[in-house]
């Protein structure tokens, strides 16, 4: 089963939320819809379960225009963010809702919630009670729920945001092995990058309602279309740089340019990991700050001319650099995006 | 220690208050000097001409305006919430009116509305529905004007208990899953508001079954009002009337809470 969004707009009140959004999600995919908040991305997954209708525009499910059926009437099952489980039913009874719903015999909906919760690793939890399970066990009954009547699509809004670090990561990728043993073509909509890049097989970026980029994570991590995309996708320095024909001069350094330039002054987008640090007793800045996070350290290097440098070096070399260290800088020869020249050239992290 | 202390001095006092006028009347219906013990007042009461008839007319006008005030005041909050939430202070505003405007302001404008109604629709066939909404057995008249006054309360015992559910989600899980509207407001919201739906219910209750100025005024004989005429010439008769309403509508009340209870 296919999902298109055609040319959708939505506005609430002055506020654009859609500003006409296209994509094509294609058969058994897990794409996620990443964007900062009210970039438009629930909006859109709400217009494919039909708690929205744009404005203009329309949504196909399986080729079929379902802009105007009522959600009550949509193939689509969803996991909301908050807790949506019936509190005045069992964790067997939520699950079989939309069995019950469509009025199937009691042996068949007992069956098949037994079935699912047993899928989402809660066999032997449908006598209790939704208050009487953690927040991950309320989501993996909620998805449970929402497979029962066996979808063409799954929509996930935000399911995992509720949920502390761990159970998040374990829970994103049960979600990922459900979805491929399923086949089930599948929305994902986060704001959160690394949940983003982890688990889909397309991430397609949103910005205010339109999209800036789609394609596989990789590719939009390592070749972002647009400087937003750059910044919202990972961590980005923003490094004073010259450009002269196809290339850019940066720390003495001469790379090609990715794309076109803005202008002459740029700033030149380099990721952390694309550059390198080395003791150097007269190199030309010095090691501000260490964050050891295991398989790497990010060091946070001053330099000599003003500006900081985010640098990501392998875990086990955080003991020699050291806070305090006088180091040179060198970026990777690589081909480079360059941005509007900004006041402050100092490094982007991105929330979440 | 002190908080225990106060706490029993307060409940002490609130006993007080409240149960010595009640077990004074409960003594005076059962004693008097010359007789000495005796339920002969109750016994007055169940065999007095119009006792049955009055009670149940408001038992049953109590069902209507719950069933009414229910089907009025639980959409009407529903789709506020779900579709126009900027349109709750309105909501409220409306609500409260009945509470500020005095009751016999309603019987001056049903009257006059019914006098206006009867001459404009005596030639159509409305004439007969206007006569049927007062019929005496079962004045629907009364009903719409209790609704109005029971609004206030129905809406804030139901809008208390929508606040504790996450209405929103959970009316677009339950449609997602492919329920109707119907079945979202009686299988999904109901059940979840049970309480409050029963608290709504008891305090509509309650206040039909002590309403005297409309009915009164418009000339229907509800249990209130047969209280009042019954009880004009005979003390014992009407205190003992005090006593078995107030426990009748406790008894009522508890059934309802009841029910709300068990829900959870």
């Amino acid at each position: 089963m296919t999902v298109e969004f055609r040319e959708l707009r939505r506005s609430f009140g002055g506020t654009v939320a859609l500003d006409g959004l296209s994509l094509k999600i294609e058969q058994g995919e897990l794409i996620a819809l990443l964007g900062p908040s009210g970039c438009g991305k629930t909006t859109a997954l709400r217009c494919v379960a039909g708690f929205e209708r744009p404005d203009t525009g329309a949504v196909f499910i399986d080729g079929a225009d379902v802009t105007r059926v009522p959600a009550n009437r949509r193939d689509a099952g969803m996991v909301f963010q908050s807790y949506s489980l019936f509190p005045n039913l069992n964790v067997r009874d939520n699950v079989a809702f939309g069995l019950r719903v469509r009025r199937r015999p009691t042996s068949e909906r007992h069956d098949r919630a037994a079935e699912l919760l047993e899928l989402v690793g809660l066999g032997g939890f449908g006598e209790r009670y939704p208050h009487q399970l953690s927040g991950g066990q309320q989501q993996r009954v909620a998805l449970a729920r929402a497979l029962a009547l066996q979808p063409k699509v799954l929509l996930l809004d935000e399911p995992l945001s509720a949920l502390d670090a761990k159970v998040r990561v374990s829970l994103r990728e049960e979600i990922r092995r459900l979805q491929l043993e399923l086949g089930i073509t599948t929305i994902f909509v986060t704001h959160d990058q690394e949940e983003a890049l982890s688990v889909a097989d397309r991430v397609a970026v949103l910005k205010s309602g339109r999209l800036e980029q789609v394609g596989s994570p990789a590719e939009v991590y390592d070749r972002p279309s647009t400087p937003f995309v750059a910044e919202f996708v990972g961590t980005m320095n923003h490094l004073p740089g010259r450009v002269t024909g196809s290339t850019v001069e940066v720390f003495g350094q001469i790379l090609p340019l990715d794309g076109t330039a803005p202008g002459e002054e740029v700033d030149v987008l380099v990721r952390p990991e694309a550059v390198r640090v080395t003791p150097s007793e007269d190199g030309h800045g010095f090691i501000l700050a260490s964050s050891f996070r295991g398989s790497i350290a990010r060091l946070r290097v001053q330099l000599d001319g003003g500006g900081e440098v985010l640098a990501d070096v392998p875990g086990h070399e955080a003991v020699r650099l050291a806070p305090g260290l006088k180091v040179d800088v060198t970026l990777v020869e690589r081909p480079v995006l360059t941005a509007e020249r900004t006041a402050v050239a100092a490094p982007v992290e991105p929330v979440g | 220690m002190a908080g225990v202390t106060w706490r029993r001095i307060t409940l002490g006092v609130a006993v007080v208050y409240f149960l010595v006028p009640l077990a004074i009347a409960v003594w005076f219906t059962v004693y008097n000097e010359s007789q000495g013990f005796s339920l002969g007042a109750y016994g007055r009461i169940v065999s007095a001409p119009g006792f049955g008839e009055s009670l149940l007319k408001s038992l049953l006008l109590g069902a209507a305006v719950i069933v009414l005030v229910l089907l009025l005041a639980l959409p009407a909050l529903l789709a506020v919430r779900l579709g126009a939430p900027g349109l709750r202070p309105v909501l409220e505003t409306i609500t409260t009116l009945p509470l500020i405007v005095p009751p016999i302001t309603y019987v001056v404008g049903i009257a006059n509305a019914l006098r206006g109604g009867t001459d404009a629709l005596a030639a159509t066939p409305f004439w007969q529905t206007l006569i049927s909404i007062q019929d005496e057995d079962f004045p629907v008249v009364l009903v719409l004007a209790y609704v109005m006054l029971a609004l206030p309360f129905a809406y804030r015992s139901l809008d208390t208990g929508l606040r504790a559910i996450d209405v929103r989600t959970l009316v677009e899980a339950a449609r997602n899953l492919g329920a109707s509207w119907p079945y979202v407001l009686f299988r999904v919201i109901l059940p979840n508001l049970r309480s409050a739906v029963a608290s709504a219910g008891f305090l509509s209750l309650a206040l039909v079954m002590g309403e005297y100025t409309i009915a009164a005024l418009m000339g229907y004989r509800t249990f209130p009002v047969w209280i009042v005429t019954i009880s004009g010439n005979d003390g014992q008769l009407s205190v003992a009337l005090s006593v078995l309403s107030l426990g009748l509508i406790w008894l009522l009340l508890l059934t309802l809470s009841g029910a709300g209870r068990k829900a959870k």
